[in-house]
């Protein structure tokens, strides 16, 4: 496709230290992260965990307290945010409301004084892009929420920046047009080559999008990776269940075995198996967790898995799956989630089961005392 | 649509009751008396348009018509000057300074009209605080005369009419996104671009809306221009009160009344065609 070939080939982005204050509180505490040019790369945690405030600080608006932002290994703290070369796509979209469509667009060219002949032609390409081909000369007020979220796209865009920020751009959109735009931004991203940092409190949106996220808390980056491997092997409790569901219980350690597998004891009594973060001791406090997909109803006893005997105490039918609330002998309960495919055996409220699920789905951490 | 129904019915019953208040006052108090001046300027022991021909014909009235339109106008320029910059620092504090030092900005509507114009008088007369300081300071050797002519009237009038400016300006701008200077300086745009090219056309409804405002309240200003002005500064409301109140001529003063009014609705409506002020403000919604 032509307008691919004349876009800048997405830079790095660098950010070392970096930290924001507040009088006393850190909005941003001490954050060090390298985004890959070319990369969808996302900033994922609940709200006040500083992720927009990251993001302000690399587009310009927000001066670090301390730390450098690096874009192409060059020092961007100094530049005024008109002389970092980057696209915003921001919360509100921020669209002119006395501009067309046409005018919003060409608005960063025409700062940058290019000729007229060049702005027709990039416009054309741009509106090609988003699909807004015969929206040149609506009002923003005249747009539906998708049709303004791709004319702050194309606007963002259009000038052939380093780096696209987006703060939440999905946010307004409703759950149908969301799930829609996430496919068309992440084929434009890929199409473009363009690096994009993405700020989101939603995991699924992180999940599904992104080739690496930064899970943040409380201002600091609590994992990176690629969102299997934060899915899968999650580094704290935190983020074991901030993406995705997870059945969360207090245990002991009461044998730390090779390379972090540990036997650990549940205050029901269960001696589970299970994979820690950092190497455990014995007679360690830990939280544990599992992914209610994981566990598997109406397992047979077999040495390798972790085993747990109980009654159906509830279940929520939702159309692909179905939820089960088991509770187990020894008290605890646990969620369990089953496809509902062919085949599937029909579980009722009362049913005595037996739950079995692997080793290494059952994650081990050190106590977390920081908890909310 | 469909029928009303019978709650739409009651609900709607229920609006034009609690209009009911605010159409009687309109009647009692503005109707009924405009009526009364229409009624008067065409009637003296018959009907009779003797009075708009007096006005028309006389040059004094058109002289004094137009000086009141120069004097209101000047007003409103120098409001818009002033007020605007103070306006746009206001609407950038955060909400709850801008809010206290707005409150300062109206403070002086707790005191007498009256009471201030007296005020400014002491400061700016001969032996006032104004000229006093600056011979002390041997900036000028005569005192300057500040007082009795037009630039004492347009230091009243601004004095009074600033914050009908600054209140309308600062509701518009503070309406303005902040995100959106963000987004133009995001996009390249200096801050004096983005200022020009965004801010700027953004807050033009409070600029005609506050200038309107000013304008028409100028044109009927009297005790301002009566106390400051000089003999020379004569505007139509104070002509209008001299025949009321000395030449008791009731039919002079309404007709008078009658052409201010009609020229300030051409007006209106001719600035109102040129800059489409309905839709301007309909864009804000």
């Amino acid at each position: 496709m032509a307008p691919s070939a004349r876009v800048n080939p997405g830079a790095e982005v660098r950010v070392e230290r970096l930290t924001k204050t507040y009088g006393d509180v850190a909005a941003v505490d001490d954050v060090s992260v390298t985004m890959a040019g070319g990369s969808f790369f996302t900033l994922l945690g609940p709200s006040g965990s500083g992720k927009t405030t990251t993001l302000m600080m690399i587009a310009g608006f927000t001066h670090p307290s301390r730390g450098e932002i690096f874009v192409d290994g060059a020092p961007v703290g100094g530049l005024a945010p008109q002389k970092r070369d980057l696209g915003v796509v921001f919360q509100s979209y921020a669209l002119f409301p006395h501009l067309t469509v046409a005018e919003n667009i060409t608005f960063p060219l025409r700062v940058r004084g290019t000729p007229a002949a060049e702005i027709r032609r990039r416009v054309g390409e741009i509106l090609e892009l988003v699909r807004l081909v015969g929206y040149d000369g609506r009002l923003p007020r005249q747009l539906s929420g998708g049709e303004q979220q791709r004319v702050a796209l194309a606007r963002a865009l259009v000038f052939h920046p380093r780096v696209l920020l987006m703060d939440e751009p999905l946010g307004a959109l409703d759950r149908k047009l969301r799930t829609h735009m996430q496919i068309e931004l992440k084929q434009l991203q890929r199409q473009l080559d363009v690096t994009v940092i993405y700020v989101t409190h939603d995991q699924e949106e992180a999940l599904s999008m992104s080739a690496a996220v930064a899970v943040m808390r409380r201002g600091r980056i609590e994992q990176v990776g690629r969102p299997a491997e934060l899915y899968e092997s999650p580094r704290s409790r935190f983020v074991a269940e901030f993406l995705g569901e997870s059945n969360a219980f207090e245990a002991v350690v009461v044998e730390a075995l090779a390379s972090g597998a540990c036997v650990v004891r549940t205050p029901d009594g269960l001696a589970l198996r299970g994979v820690a973060v950092e190497p455990p001791r014995a007679g360690q406090a830990v939280d544990c967790t599992v992914r209610p997909e994981k566990l598997v109803i109406g397992g047979t006893a077999s040495g390798d898995l972790n085993h747990a005997k109980g009654v159906v105490e509830d279940s929520t039918y939702g159309g692909d799956v179905t939820r089960h609330r088991v509770r187990l002998e020894g008290g605890g309960a646990l969620h369990v989630k089953v496809l509902n495919q062919l085949g599937a055996p029909v579980r009722a409220s009362g049913d005595r089961v037996m739950l079995a699920w692997s080793a290494a789905d059952t994650r081990v951490f050190a106590r977390d005392l920081g908890r909310a | 649509m469909g029928p009303a129904t019978a709650v739409e019915r009651r609900e709607r019953r229920l609006h034009l009751l609690l209009l009911l208040p605010a159409a009687l006052i309109l009647l009692g108090l503005f109707l009924y008396p405009l009526a009364g001046v229409l009624f008067r300027s065409v009637y003296r022991d018959g009907v009779t348009l003797a009075y708009y021909r007096q006005v028309i014909e006389s040059p004094v009235y058109l002289q004094v018509i137009l000086a009141t339109f120069q004097t209101a106008g000047a007003v409103t320029l120098i409001c818009l000057l002033l007020g605007y910059p103070l306006s746009y620092v206001l609407a950038s504090l955060p909400p709850r300074r801008g809010r206290l030092m707005l409150t300062l900005v109206v403070l002086p509507f707790f005191t007498s009209l009256i009471v201030r114009t007296y005020a400014w008088m002491i400061l700016l007369g001969r032996n006032g605080l104004v000229n006093n300081s600056l011979q002390a300071l041997g900036l000028v050797a005569d005192p300057l005369p500040l007082l009795y002519n037009q630039g004492g009237v347009l230091i009243g009038m601004t004095y009074v009419l600033l914050p009908f400016m600054v209140l309308t300006l600062y509701s518009v701008m503070r309406g303005i996104d902040p995100a959106l200077l963000r987004a133009a300086e995001s996009l390249g745009a200096r801050p004096s671009v983005a200022f020009l090219r965004i801010f700027l056309p953004l807050s033009l409804p409070g600029v005609v809306a506050g200038c309107l405002l000013v304008f028409i309240f100028s044109l009927g200003f009297f005790i301002t221009p009566a106390l400051m002005g000089g003999p020379g500064d004569l505007m139509i409301a104070m002509l209008i009160e001299r025949e009321v109140e000395f030449t008791l001529n009731w039919s002079l003063a309404s007709s008078l009344a009658v052409v201010l009014l009609v020229i300030t609705l051409a007006g209106f409506a001719l600035l109102n065609r040129a800059f489409r002020l309905d839709r301007l403000f309909e864009g804000q919604a």
